[in-house]
């Protein structure tokens, strides 16, 4: 017969507690196999951490084993934060699980001692802990990869960023080399990169030269419209140059309409045309014959 | 009720859009305009967006209307200071506002005005710029 | 584990499309959408309230905050309007063209990275929309 569910929590807590240092010392133990990162995490940190959730753990399971519980809030945000940082620390996920699983054993060993000679009560409590625990480690996964995902997202931006220079050819002139294959993540960030910029440079006009893409496709000839237009909603000209003969017959073959764009071959060609439109014109200084080269 | 004050600048007239509009304030503003220009006889309108941080199919159609009645009264609109998040949303909308001018400041929109005044008054007087 | 919040505004009048605007604005800002994503989330729900208030003749709108592995905002829009005859003819953009015919559901979805709707005539109309980080 099952004793009543508040004796039964009452006890759970009271075993934490009563074998507070010898499921400490077990757990640690525990975790000082395969899983257990020593090179990225120190030995009395890995000590605060265990001893920090323990504590939590004792009170939340005075009032039952279910780990979505109200109770369970600081245990889980415990468990998110030490899913955080071991994620940023470089941990996999099956090593940062294991803090949760490796209590396992030590807890199984307090509960055996406490209810040995009442197998049907020993096997309750057991099966309560584990469906915790387990309960736990899946949160302490689904943390990992919320933050491992967040770290990831961050890198790309980080990396899409750094192949993406405007650079500010002259007064309220900027132009855009593009190198490499157009993705629709990169060619986003690309136009991002290249809106902001006309707003801090005050750039009238920006050239986006496209000598370095091997191929123009659907898609990506669409996002360089989409940029052209949103640069002009935004008060600013963009000229694409560097079009190569195979582009411009892909572009015709796909039935791309740039009507309303303007391209040139040539950076140089797309200068002089954004030097005009910028208001400004060429002026030789030295008037005198110069000499061959 | 409340209103978007328009202010007067000699042949021009200046808006600046500051607050998140409902739709009766945006229908409100665009006949107020009609209204002064058709009042003073002002040639250009500057629409300043730069505070907008939304600019949904709504406030476009009223931008593209602004524009298009102040043309029949002989007068230009310039919107300015569309912000980067503002403008790659309305192309992903779908509105690319053709028959709307912009400019990326309330400076570089009134040279656009003044200049586009100019040429029609040359027009007009018959003088043509080299 | 997944679903945070949910939340609904009633969608009665037009001050409550500025308010819909707002709330989906902090709920964005506060998941740590990029400017750009807050911004077209932000314009596709006010696309849809306008929607839900003038062709669903009023309703309501559910905003559901996603915490799950995948963050996102979930929006939905329900009404007991006259229902939409033909979805897809609907979908077509028809508001650039100037014809008025245009229900902004088109352009909505090119602003979400999930889209669905549930319309039926005589009944009422759902739309559901998700926003990921």
């Amino acid at each position: 017969m099952a004793i009543s569910t508040l004796n039964q929590n009452a006890t759970l807590a009271s075993i934490i507690e009563q074998h507070r240092e010898a499921i400490l010392a077990e757990w640690l133990r525990e975790m000082s196999g395969a899983t257990r990162r020593s090179d990225l995490l120190k030995e009395s940190e890995l000590q605060a951490q265990c001893s920090q959730f323990l504590d939590s753990l004792a009170r939340a399971s005075g009032t039952g084993t279910n780990a979505q519980a109200a109770a369970y809030e600081p245990l889980r945000e415990i468990l998110a934060d030490i899913s955080h940082s071991r994620a940023q620390k470089g941990f996999s996920p099956r090593e940062t699980a294991m803090f949760v699983f490796s209590i396992k054993r030590p807890l199984f060993s307090a509960i055996r001692d406490a209810y040995g000679k009442d197998p049907s009560v020993m096997a309750e409590q057991m099966w309560s802990m584990t469906e915790l625990l387990d309960s736990l480690g899946l949160f302490t996964t689904d943390a990992y990869l919320k933050s491992r995902e967040e770290v990831i997202r961050r890198q790309q931006e980080d990396m899409l960023e750094l192949s993406t220079p405007v650079v500010k050819l002259w007064e309220g002139i900027l132009a855009l080399p593009l190198i490499g294959t157009l993705d629709s993540a990169r060619t986003q960030v690309v136009m991002e990169s290249l809106l902001e910029a006309i707003v801090q440079t005050n750039s009238r006009v920006a050239i986006i030269d496209i000598t370095g893409v091997p191929t123009v496709d659907t898609v990506v000839a669409q996002h360089l419209l989409k940029t052209v237009t949103a640069a002009r909603l935004m008060g600013a000209d963009c000229i694409i140059s560097g079009v190569r003969p195979q582009i411009a017959q892909t572009i015709v073959h796909l039935g791309i309409n740039l009507l309303d764009v303007t391209t040139k071959a040539t950076l140089s060609d797309a200068f002089g045309l954004a030097m005009q439109r910028a208001g400004f014109s060429f002026v030789r200084a030295d008037k005198r014959e110069t000499k061959r080269d | 009720m409340e209103r978007i004050p328009i202010l007067r600048m000699g042949e021009y007239l200046l808006v600046t859009i500051q607050v998140d509009m409902h739709d009766r304030l945006a229908m409100t503003l665009q006949d107020d305009l009609t209204n002064r220009i058709s009042e003073t006889g002002a040639k250009g309108v500057l629409i300043d967006i730069s505070s907008l941080e939304i600019v949904d199919s709504f406030i476009g159609r009223m931008l593209g209307n602004i524009a298009s009645m102040s043309r029949v009264l002989d007068a230009d609109t310039v919107v300015v200071g569309m912000r980067p998040a503002v403008a790659i949303t309305l192309v992903e909308l779908g509105m690319s506002l053709t028959g709307v001018r912009t400019a990326l400041n309330v400076d570089a929109g009134m040279d656009l005005l003044r200049n586009s005044l100019d040429a029609r008054k040359d027009a007009l007087y018959g003088s043509r710029i080299q | 584990m997944a679903v945070v919040s949910s939340e609904a505004t009633a969608l009665a009048t037009e001050s409550d499309i500025v308010t819909v605007r707002r709330l989906v604005r902090e709920a964005a800002a506060k998941l740590g959408f990029s400017l750009v994503d807050q911004t077209k989330v932000v314009t596709a729900a006010s696309e849809l309230a306008r929607n839900t208030l003038i062709h669903g003749k009023g309703g309501e709108m559910e905003l559901i905050t996603l915490n799950g592995p995948r963050v996102g905002l979930r929006l939905k829009f329900h009404d007991h309007g006259p229902g939409i005859p033909d979805i897809q003819l609907a979908l077509r953009d028809g508001f650039t063209t100037g014809s008025g015919l245009g229900l902004g559901l088109g352009g909505a979805k090119r602003l979400v990275n999930e889209f669905e709707i549930n319309s039926q005539v005589g009944e009422g109309t759902t739309v559901t929309v998700t926003r990921w980080k």
